[in-house]
């Protein structure tokens, strides 16, 4: 665990992997070191924002002295998305996973993910899954337009467009119902440690 | 109900609070004026709540009615004002009675100036929070000709105080401390003291989320792509150009890119009155 400086206000916290986050990232919201006001995952990272004016010494000494959780998840229950497997990208997916069009539904909907963070927009997470039948690159050609429901995959995640976007996901798919909704608490139906599964929708 | 009918806008005008902390986990940012100490000066004057909202206007424009009397006033980049035709001052609390229309020209210095009202902007929160983010399209519309903003009952407090003797944004070259950042060391030695060394123009492209700037190119050693991370206001996240973005309040949650510096919080809202065309002069703080 690297702590590096983040200005006046804030340490980021640098881990070996997604898994390694996952862990340190349970430990924090379980017990957040003393002055800490925000805690944001991501991909390698932690970030820890604190009030401006907190003495971040203290603040680093915690958080070295916090032990991550391996295998731990903040648990934020299950939820089932309901999906359309027609996504401009699926053939493609297919060929870069050689799995099949069909391969890459089964692929998608067998296997329980793991929202590992938000990011991007509101109420985009990323999920992360049980393997790596699915890890395929980002477009080269991002589109300008991504619909809102867009469902994509990227790198080692997956993820729904909570709003019309530019974006550079490979699409698969699209939500039959919104992952971000106003009027709902908390809006965003994909939040850090929600586990979800997907399910065809014909 | 007493509220401000918008007239005409500039070129933006928005709805700020303090804006929404806390919510960084869910993707969503703290957006919130971007000169936060003006809008609490302006607040304070008319002894609001420290979080009630007003509006932002960049580069001046802007022209309201009163419907019912209301006592309002300008902070930030100090803008030639008039009330009913009559010059009215900055940093102040002013009457604007019922029907009359308060006019703002375009600001000699500075970028962004706060009409608070006693009450406050009176909208519907957004996630707790009345500003608007114009990255995640959250919080109130922005303004527009016609836009009706209800106003909140006045605060029992009266105002005490007639003017706040606060300085003007300046104009010409500005002075941010900044410390090193999370990813210093992806960069050249040499590019840290570039950074600090020469000043920094603030391009157009510079909107509420950051300012693009441009000035010394500064070097990589390390081509990697960066996993996204989290991003802190005040981050200077420098992409494959060399040429460094300064994130304001509605910058993204998480970046790709590498921070070589980051600008201290309190000079941010020093760094929100900048203009396109003004130069930035970072001064490394230890």
């Amino acid at each position: 665990m690297r702590v590096l400086p983040c200005g006046d206000a804030g340490l980021l916290v640098e881990v070996a992997s997604l898994e390694e986050v996952l862990a340190a990232y349970a430990a924090f919201v379980e017990r957040p070191p003393a002055g800490v006001t925000e805690i944001v995952p991501a991909a390698r990272t932690v970030l820890l924002r604190v009030d401006p004016g907190t003495d971040l010494a203290p603040v680093a000494a915690a958080v070295r002295a916090t032990t991550p959780r391996p295998g731990a998840r903040p648990d934020a229950g299950h939820v089932e998305v309901a999906v359309r497997y027609d996504g401009a990208d699926l053939a493609e997916v297919g060929e870069l996973t050689g799995l099949g069009e069909r391969g890459v539904v089964e692929a998608h909907t067998s296997q329980e993910w793991t929202v590992a963070f938000c990011g991007f927009a509101p109420g985009f997470g990323y999920l992360v899954g049980e393997d790596d039948r699915l890890h395929v690159p980002r477009r080269e050609d991002p589109r300008t337009r991504v619909p809102a429901g867009a469902l994509g995959l990227a790198g080692e995640f997956t993820g729904v467009y909570p709003r019309e976007s530019p974006g550079g996901w490979q699409l698969i798919g699209h939500a039959l119902d919104p992952v971000w909704d106003l009027r709902r608490t908390p809006p965003a139906v994909l939040t850090a440690g929600v586990r979800v599964r997907f399910r065809e929708a014909r | 109900m007493k509220s401000l009918e918008v007239l005409e806008t500039g070129p933006l005008a928005t709805v700020q609070d303090l804006g929404r902390p806390g919510q960084a986990a869910l993707g969503v940012g703290r957006s919130g004026a971007a000169d936060a100490a003006s809008l609490r000066l302006g607040n304070r004057l008319l002894r609001n709540d420290d979080d009630s909202a007003g509006i932002e206007v960049t580069y001046g424009g802007l022209a309201v009615r009163a419907h019912g009397d209301l006592l309002v006033a300008l902070t930030g980049a100090r803008c030639p004002a008039t009330v009913a035709g009559r010059c009215v001052g900055s940093n102040s609390p002013v009457l604007l009675p019922d029907g009359a229309e308060l006019r703002l020209g375009a600001p000699a210095t500075g970028l962004r100036t706060y009409l608070t009202v006693r009450g406050g902007v009176d909208v519907a929160p957004v996630l707790g929070s009345r500003s608007t983010d114009v990255l995640a399209g959250l919080g109130p519309e922005v303004l527009a000709p016609g836009s009706e903003l209800p106003v909140g009952p006045c605060p029992r407090r009266q105002p005490t105080v007639d003017l706040a003797p606060v300085p003007d944004p300046p104009s010409g070259e500005v002075q941010l401390r900044v410390v090193r950042g999370p990813r210093a060391d992806w960069f050249t030695d040499e590019a840290f003291d570039r950074l600090t060394a020469a000043p920094y123009e603030v391009t157009n492209e510079s909107d509420r989320v950051g300012m693009r700037l441009r000035g010394a190119a500064l070097e990589r050693v390390r081509s990697e792509e960066l996993p996204s991370e989290g991003m802190v206001p005040g981050a200077l996240q420098v992409p494959p150009t060399g040429q460094p973005t300064l994130f304001l309040v509605d910058h993204p949650v998480t970046g790709g890119y590498p921070v070589l510096g980051v600008v201290v919080t309190t000079d941010l809202g020093r760094a929100a009155q900048v203009r396109p065309g003004q130069t930035i002069h970072f001064k490394e703080m230890r």
